[in-house]
């Protein structure tokens, strides 16, 4: 029996790796003939749209907004830049997001920085509490963060606007920061206090440089949720020229209605700088989406 | 170290306790805010526009939740193994991601124009017939507005599932490949068990998410055409901020809130439990 087996075998082997191969070769083919034309069904609505933006405003109720482009014109962006304002609002965009980011970033890490290494009461309930927080609907406190930033007097400041992106992001990139420190050998500080380091200079000097990986990841994720936030800007500001670029885009559309090479040149012209980010930062980027959603 | 606590007390918990106690009071924003129990609640009972937004927000989660979640994970199997172009085709369908949804619905709004691209396309491959004004029509406005939010969520479903699947053994895969088990089985029996934990993290973050969804509708109609795309949360702004009945937007918002509830414990659950401490 075992022998027949064997005597068998070689042949099989043979056999079946040649079949494998085939079949290799045909679900390659399948592969790619599946694969290609999804890829170009996600890019073709991009393409489009900038189809429509470089034709002129004349050349597009001409031929209709199907048509594809028969000469490149950048009168949409100009319109979009002069009468719509989308250089300040981009402007405005980059004056809530940054200040925004290092802030929350540098008050999450202190967070994180204590919880993680300190004897702090209930910090298990502390953390799980404000990570919580970030995963209320927003719905539930815009009313009341309007009629707070009116009492306060930051309604309608980008002040405002950054104040409410640090409260409620921070749960969050906590919770991160905080999981990344805890992995952080505790004979490392431990050293650096017998050598002499206060809290401050732990933090400073040891903890942060450590955890250089993980804030660049929630940087990036982080840059991205605030510069694309419709829902708060909309909550706090009220003067459009303090708008910054996605409520600004709602405006455009209004204001320039069957316009579309305005609208669509103004809404890839805020779509660029969230592309440089993502191409530049790519791989912080991803593993920002990651972040807290895997092990 | 306080601070940080603070900070998001004043900014997260104070305005959440805020919002339950107006949901129970009448106010439009000048003035005290008048008592009413429970009266907002009972009135969402008769609003047929809640209503509306109610099964709205189900189509919403199923459709949106259902065809990204399984979209993406078809996309991730896919392109999980090193192949040639895998890098190329997984870029092309992430890429929307880096868009906000205020773009991502201005794009959508410029291609579903009448006479537009969309409808050049359908007419092209022969369907003429069916273009129409996908937006301005109640019967297609919700779909329309759903087929723009999936093409952007699928790329970050994909990158999820991706990450869970490089967790995966690939010689368990294999060991049942040399068994005889099908693709299929294999998927199905071998890899899905082991992507129950992202799986978990997955299923909440959709609910939540479509429960949040608000700029995407925003943006491409507003709510409208007649409520027709109307879901909680855009119902709730017009209601809060458009109509100032501060009262009955603080309600709305809490019945978000609640019917969110359950997913925000799942997802606390999951991660105090790998928060071994």
């Amino acid at each position: 029996m075992a022998v027949a087996q064997a005597r068998r075998a070689p042949s099989e082997r043979v056999d079946t790796t040649a079949r494998h191969a085939g079949r290799r070769r045909r679900s390659g083919v399948l592969f790619h003939a599946i694969m290609a034309p999804i890829s170009v069904l996600w890019i073709a609505p991009m393409v489009f749209v900038i189809f429509v933006a470089v034709r002129s405003f004349d050349d597009i109720s001409a031929r209709g907004l199907g048509a594809l482009p028969t000469s490149v014109t950048v009168e949409g962006f100009v319109t979009a830049f002069t009468d719509g304002q989308i250089g300040q609002a981009l402007l405005n965009s980059a004056l809530i997001t940054v200040p925004a980011v290092v802030i929350a970033l540098l008050l999450a890490s202190m967070a994180a920085f204590g919880l993680s290494r300190y004897e702090i009461p209930y910090r298990r309930v502390v953390l799980l509490a404000m990570l919580a927080g970030n995963l209320l609907p927003p719905q539930v406190l815009i009313i009341p963060v309007a009629k707070m930033s009116e009492n306060i007097g930051t309604y309608d400041t980008l002040v405002g606007v950054v104040a409410i992106h640090v409260g409620f992001g921070l749960g969050f990139y906590t919770f991160v920061l905080h999981g990344f420190m805890r992995a952080i050998p505790r004979e490392i500080t431990e050293a650096a206090i017998v050598d002499g380091a206060g809290p401050m200079q732990v933090y400073a000097r040891v903890i942060m440089p450590l955890s250089r990986p993980a804030i660049a990841a929630i940087a990036a994720l982080a840059t991205t949720w605030i510069f694309n936030d419709l829902l708060w800007a909309l909550t706090v500001l009220r003067t459009q020229t303090k708008f910054p670029a996605t409520a600004a885009l709602l405006n455009l559309q209004g204001g320039y209605v069957s316009q579309w090479n305005v609208v669509a040149a103004g809404a890839i012209t805020a779509a660029i700088p969230t592309a440089i980010v993502f191409f530049a930062f790519q791989r912080h980027f991803v593993s920002g989406l990651l972040v807290g959603s895997t092990k | 170290m306080a601070v940080p606590v603070v900070v998001e007390a004043v900014w997260v918990f104070w305005p959440a306790v805020n919002s339950l106690w107006l949901s129970l009071t009448k106010w439009n924003g000048a003035g005290p805010p008048q008592f009413v129990g429970f009266r907002n609640y009972t009135s969402m009972a008769s609003d047929p526009v809640f209503r509306q937004a109610l099964v709205n927000n189900v189509i919403w989660l199923v459709g949106f939740g259902g065809l990204s979640v399984i979209g993406g994970l078809a996309l991730a199997v896919a392109l999980n193994r090193p192949r040639r172009l895998v890098g190329l085709y997984r870029s092309a369908i992430y890429l929307p991601m880096v868009f906000s949804l205020a773009v991502t619905g201005l794009f959508w709004r410029v291609l579903y124009q009448p006479d537009g691209v969309v409808d050049s396309v359908v007419g092209g491959v022969g369907l003429g017939a069916f273009a129409k004004q996908w937006l301005a029509d109640p019967d297609t406005a919700l779909w329309a507005v759903l087929v723009a939010a999936v093409w952007r969520q699928v790329g970050y479903l994909m990158v999820l599932y991706l990450a869970g699947l490089k967790g995966c053994d690939p010689t368990l895969d294999d060991a049942a490949a040399i068994d005889g088990a099908s693709a299929w089985q294999r998927f199905r029996y071998v890899t899905m068990p082991q992507l129950r934990g992202v799986n978990t993290v997955v299923f909440a973050v959709t609910v939540i998410d479509s429960l949040r969804t608000f700029d995407i509708v925003w943006t491409m109609t507003g709510g409208g055409p007649y409520h027709s795309t109307e879901l909680l949360s855009t119902y709730m702004f017009e209601q809060g901020f458009t109509f100032l009945n501060l009262g009955y937007g603080s309600a709305l918002a809490v019945v978000i809130f609640l019917l969110a509830l359950g997913f925000i414990i799942t997802y606390l659950v999951r991660a105090a439990r790998q928060e071994v401490i």
